[in-house]
C-alpha cells in the first residue's frame, strides 16, 4: 500500500531542502555583509555633508546603491532559495505518490506546505519588486527553523489516512487552508520588517545617526507596509473560503457546520483579526503602526492555532498524527 | 481604545437647558453615533475574538461534559469561580451574546446608512469635478487644438470605451466631465456587510429552531425522531417536540474496515429509513456521508460492539440472544466496557447483571483479558456476575452502561462469578444458571440533527466570500477633466485629474488613459484640418 522507497525519498529531499534554505540564509548574510561594508562609510560622509545627503532619505529602497559583489551574494540566495522551493515541492509530490492520496493528511505535511506556500510567496513577490529581496534573510530564517521544528517534533511516517479524512473536501479545505497560511505568514513578517523600519526611520527623521546596516538594507517602510497589506488583501478571501469550506465538509462530516471546537474558535479569532487589520488600515488613527502590530498578532494567532490547537487541547481537529 | 464604548458615563447635564426629553434624544443619538462608529465596531471585533479565546482553552460544557466534570474535581476551588462567569459556556454566555449584540447593531449602523448612500450613488450622475484638479493625486495637463467642447467629446469617448458613466457639465471654470465606474467595489462592500447580518440572523434562527439527538443503535435495531428515544438531546427554545419529522431508522448491518496499519478506513452502516407509517427505504451511510431526508440528517458519528449473550437459569427459563452495547474504552483496540442488567429473573426475586471487558480480538496474558485488534477477530469477555439489587427503581438516574457502584459499596449487589469467555464457551454460577457468551454484534452511535438555518447560513456565507472578493479586488474610479481656453487665448488646455479607490499603483493607468487621450486629440485635430485625408 505505502511505497517505502518513495516514501524515504520524500524524508531525503526534506533533509536537502532545509539544506538548500540553510544555504541561502548564509547567502543572504554574505549579501548583508559585502552590502554593509560600503553602507557605514558612505553614512559618515553623508554625515559629515550634511543630513540632506543621508542616503536612507532616498525613497523606494536600496537597489541602486548596492555593490556587485552584494548583488551576486543575494542572486545566489535567490537561486538557493528557488531550488529549496522545488526540492521541497518534491518531498511533498513523492509522499503523495508514496500514500496515493493528497500529501497533506497530518501536522508534518501541512506544515511542510504551509512553509513551501510562504517560499513560493516570497519568491514571487522578490521577482516582481527586486527592492523586496531584501527581506530574504528575515523570511528564510524562520523558514528554516520552521522546518527543522517540524522535522524534529512534527514528523509523521508515510501513511493512509484516517477515515475522517477521505473526502474531497480535503482538497479543497485543506488545501485552501495552507495557502491562507502561507500567504499570512509572509504578511506578518513583512509587518514585523515594517515596524523594525518605521522606527529605525523615524530616528532617521529625528536626527540620530541610523543604528543597524541590516535595517538600513531594507526597503522603505511605505514599501512594508503596502507588501504586508497586498499579501494579506490577497490571503484574507481564501482563508475565508477554507472556513467556509471547512464548515461545509463539518456539517456532513461531524453533524453540525460549526461547533466551536477549539480549531473553529481559532479559525474565527484569526478571521477576525484579519478582518480588523483590513479595516484598521482604512480606519483614521490606525494606520502604520497600529495596524501592523495587528497583522503580527494575526500570524501569532495561525501560529498559535496550529500547534497548541493541535498538539495540546483535545478536538475534532486531531488528525497530527504526533504522539 | 475603549473610550468609546464606556461613554454612557457623560458629565450630568446643565441645571438649565433643553427639555428632559430631547435631552435624551440628544443622548441616545450620541450613544447611537458611537456605537456605529468604525473604531467601535474594530474594538467589538477585538472583544469577540478575545472573549472566544477562553472558549477554547477551558473544556466547554457544549463539546465535552465530562472534561468539564473532570476539571471541577482537578479544581475545586477555582471551577466554580470560573462557573458564575459562565466560562465552560462561553459561547452561550450573557456576555459573549451582549458583544455580539452590539457588534450586530454597530454593524446595521454603518451599513445601513451606507447601503441607502451607495444606492443613490448608483442611479445619481457622478459627482460635479472639484474646482482644483491639480490637487487631486493624479493629474495631468494636455493642450489641445480643439475648441473646449471637441476636446471633451475625445476624453468622453476614450472614457466611455472604458466602460466609465460619463456626465458632462458646464461649470463656473468652463465645460466639465465627471466619470466613475467600479460602482460594484462599494456594492461588494455593502453586500459582504449585509451577508455578515443575514449569516448572524441564520445562525441565530438555526438555534432556535434547531435540535440534535443521539442514541446508540445495536444492529437489527430501530429509533424513531423523538426526545424520549434519545440518550441525549438538545433543542432550540422555539421547537416544538410534536412537530418533530416522524423519521424512524433501522440499523442493519453496520462494517468497519481497516487498513493493513488498522488505520480506520471506512464506518459504513445500512439502515432502512422512512416515516412512521409508510414504507422505508435502505441506503448506506458513513464518515462523511450522512443521510439528509425531510430537513433532517442521520449521522454515523461512532461504533462499537455488543456483545451478546444467553442466560439459562435453574428452572429452565432462558433469556437468548440479549446484548447491551460496551462501549469503546480504547478506540486503537476497541477494547470496551459495559454491563448487561437483567432487572427480572424468572423464578427469583434477585437481580442479575454482568459487568466487564470486551475484546473484539482477545488475548489473555495472566488472566488478564486484553484486546490486540479491533476487528472481531476473536471476540472474548471477562465479566464480572453480580446478584442482588440494581437500584434500577431508586429514583436516581443511573449509567445504562455500568453497574451503580453505591450498590455493590453498600453490599445490595454481591459478585457471584467471573469468567473470561470466548464465543461459545459458558460460565455455571453456584445456583445452576448458565451464562454463555453467544456472539456479538456492532452498534453505532447516530446523530438526527435539524437545522433550519443552515441553508441561510450557506447562502449568506457564500455571499460574504463573493462581496469580499468584490470589495477587495475591484477599484473604483474617478476621472475629472476640464477644458479652459490657453493662456494666449488660442487653443485648449484640457486639465484630467483622477482619484481611485481600492488600489495602489494608479499612475501607470492613469499615464495609459492620458497618453490615449493625448493621441486622440492631436489625431482628431489633424482631421478637422484635412477632412479629405
Amino acid at each position: 500500500m505505502i511505497n517505502e522507497s518513495l516514501a524515504a525519498t520524500s524524508d531525503t529531499l526534506f533533509s536537502v531542502a532545509v539544506g538548500l534554505y540553510s544555504l541561502a540564509v548564509v547567502a543572504f548574510c554574505a549579501e548583508l555583509a559585502f552590502g554593509g561594508r560600503t553602507a557605514p562609510a558612505r553614512e559618515l560622509v553623508a554625515a559629515g555633508g550634511g543630513p540632506a545627503e543621508q542616503p536612507v532619505a532616498r525613497p523606494g529602497g536600496t537597489a541602486d546603491d548596492e555593490p556587485a559583489r552584494a548583488r551576486r551574494w543575494g542572486m545566489v540566495a535567490m537561486a538557493l532559495t528557488a531550488l529549496g522551493a522545488v526540492v521541497q515541492a518534491g518531498v511533498l509530490v513523492t509522499r503523495g505518490m508514496a500514500t496515493g492520496r493528497l500529501p497533506w493528511g497530518n501536522m508534518y505535511e501541512f506544515g511542510t506546505a504551509v512553509v513551501l506556500v510562504a517560499v513560493v510567496v516570497y519568491l514571487v513577490l522578490a521577482v516582481r519588486t527586486p527592492s523586496l529581496r531584501h527581506i530574504g534573510i528575515f523570511v528564510l530564517a524562520p523558514v528554516v527553523l520552521s522546518m527543522v521544528g517540524i522535522g524534529l517534533f512534527l514528523y509523521a511516517s508515510a501513511g493512509p489516512l484516517v477515515a475522517a479524512l477521505r473526502s474531497a473536501w480535503l482538497a479543497v479545505h485543506v488545501t485552501t487552508a495552507i495557502l491562507g497560511f502561507g500567504i499570512f505568514f509572509v504578511s506578518g513578517i513583512a509587518s514585523v520588517m515594517y515596524l523594525v523600519r518605521a522606527r529605525y526611520e523615524a530616528k532617521v527623521a529625528a536626527g540620530e545617526q541610523p543604528l543597524s546596516r541590516i535595517v538600513h538594507r531594507l526597503p522603505g517602510a511605505a514599501a512594508l507596509d503596502r507588501t504586508a497589506h497586498r499579501t494579506a488583501v490577497f490571503g484574507f478571501p481564501i482563508w475565508t473560503f477554507a472556513v467556509i469550506a471547512g464548515a461545509i465538509w463539518a456539517e456532513s462530516a461531524w453533524g453540525r457546520f460549526w461547533g466551536w471546537d477549539p480549531k473553529e474558535t481559532w479559525a474565527f479569532i484569526a478571521w477576525v483579526v484579519y478582518a480588523a487589520y483590513l479595516h484598521a488600515r482604512t480606519t483614521a488613527g490606525w494606520r502604520g503602526r497600529p495596524s501592523a502590530w495587528i497583522n503580527v498578532v494575526g500570524l501569532g494567532v495561525m501560529i498559535f492555532n496550529l500547534l497548541y490547537v493541535n498538539m495540546v487541547s483535545t478536538g475534532l481537529h486531531s488528525y497530527g498524527g504526533v504522539n | 481604545m475603549t473610550t468609546t464604548v464606556e461613554r454612557p458615563a457623560a458629565a450630568p447635564p446643565p441645571p438649565s437647558g433643553p427639555s428632559p426629553a430631547s435631552r435624551v434624544g440628544t443622548t441616545l443619538l450620541r450613544w447611537w453615533r458611537s456605537l456605529t462608529a468604525m473604531r467601535t465596531a474594530l474594538v467589538l471585533l477585538f472583544l469577540l475574538a478575545v472573549a472566544s479565546v477562553p472558549g477554547s482553552l477551558l473544556p466547554q460544557r457544549s463539546l465535552s461534559q465530562s472534561q468539564v466534570t473532570r476539571y471541577f474535581a482537578d479544581h475545586p476551588d477555582l471551577a466554580p469561580v470560573l462557573d458564575r462567569f459562565y466560562l465552560f459556556d462561553v459561547f452561550s454566555s450573557p456576555w459573549f451574546a451582549a458583544i455580539y449584540l452590539l457588534l450586530f447593531l454597530s454593524l446595521i449602523g454603518c451599513v445601513v446608512p451606507r447601503a441607502v448612500e451607495h444606492a443613490r450613488a448608483v442611479f445619481a450622475a457622478p459627482p460635479p469635478a472639484p474646482r482644483h484638479l491639480h490637487r487631486l493625486p493624479d493629474h495631468r495637463s494636455l493642450d489641445s487644438g480643439l475648441d473646449g467642447t471637441a476636446t471633451l467629446d475625445v476624453v468622453e469617448e476614450e472614457l466611455r470605451v472604458r466602460r466609465f458613466r460619463v456626465v458632462r457639465r458646464e461649470g463656473r471654470y468652463g465645460p466639465e466631465l465627471s466619470a466613475e465606474k467600479g460602482l460594484l467595489k462599494e456594492t461588494g462592500n455593502v453586500v459582504f456587510h449585509l451577508a455578515l447580518l443575514a449569516l448572524l440572523l441564520g445562525l441565530a434562527g438555526g438555534k432556535l429552531w434547531g435540535y440534535e439527538g443521539s442514541i446508540l443503535v445495536t444492529e437489527g435495531d430501530r429509533f424513531c425522531n423523538t426526545f424520549q428515544q434519545y440518550d441525549n438531546y438538545s433543542s432550540g427554545a422555539l421547537v416544538d417536540a410534536g412537530e418533530m419529522s416522524p423519521l424512524c431508522v433501522t440499523l442493519d448491518d453496520f462494517k468497519a474496515e481497516y487498513e493493513e496499519n488498522l488505520t480506520a478506513a471506512s464506518f459504513t452502516a445500512d439502515i432502512q429509513y422512512g416515516l412512521a407509517g409508510s414504507a422505508s427505504r435502505g441506503t448506506t451511510i458513513g464518515v462523511n456521508s450522512p443521510l439528509r431526508f425531510d430537513g433532517d440528517r442521520v449521522y454515523v458519528t461512532g461504533h462499537g460492539y455488543a456483545p451478546v449473550f444467553s442466560v439459562t437459569f435453574p428452572n429452565g427459563d432462558s433469556f437468548t440472544d440479549i446484548s447491551a452495547p460496551f462501549l469503546p474504552a480504547e478506540t486503537q483496540t476497541m477494547s470496551s466496557e459495559g454491563a448487561l442488567k437483567l432487572p427480572d429473573v424468572p423464578g427469583s426475586d434477585e437481580q442479575l447483571a454482568l459487568q466487564g471487558l470486551f475484546a473484539p480480538t482477545g488475548s489473555v496474558q495472566g488472566g488478564v483479558l486484553t484486546s490486540v485488534d479491533p476487528r472481531p477477530l476473536d471476540p472474548q469477555v471477562a465479566v464480572f456476575v453480580y446478584e442482588g439489587y440494581l437500584g434500577l427503581d431508586s429514583g436516581l438516574p443511573q449509567n445504562v452502561y455500568s453497574l451503580d457502584q453505591t450498590q455493590i459499596d453498600r453490599g445490595n449487589l454481591t459478585r457471584v462469578g467471573e469468567a473470561n469467555l470466548k464465543v461459545g464457551e459458558s460460565t455455571t454460577l453456584a445456583d445452576g444458571t448458565v451464562i454463555t457468551f453467544s456472539g456479538v454484534k456492532q452498534f453505532a452511535a447516530m446523530q438526527v440533527s435539524h437545522d433550519p438555518g443552515q441553508v441561510w447560513v450557506l447562502v449568506s456565507a457564500i455571499a460574504i466570500l463573493v462581496g469580499l472578493l468584490g470589495m477587495l479586488l475591484l477599484r473604483r474610479e474617478r476621472v475629472f477633466a476640464r477644458a479652459t481656453a490657453g493662456p494666449d487665448g488660442a487653443g485648449t488646455v484640457l486639465v484630467v485629474g483622477a482619484l481611485t479607490r481600492g488600489s495602489a499603483d494608479t499612475a501607470p493607468r492613469f499615464t495609459a488613459l492620458t497618453d490615449d487621450v493625448a493621441a486622440a486629440l492631436t489625431r482628431r485635430a489633424r482631421t478637422e484640418e484635412n477632412p479629405r485625408t
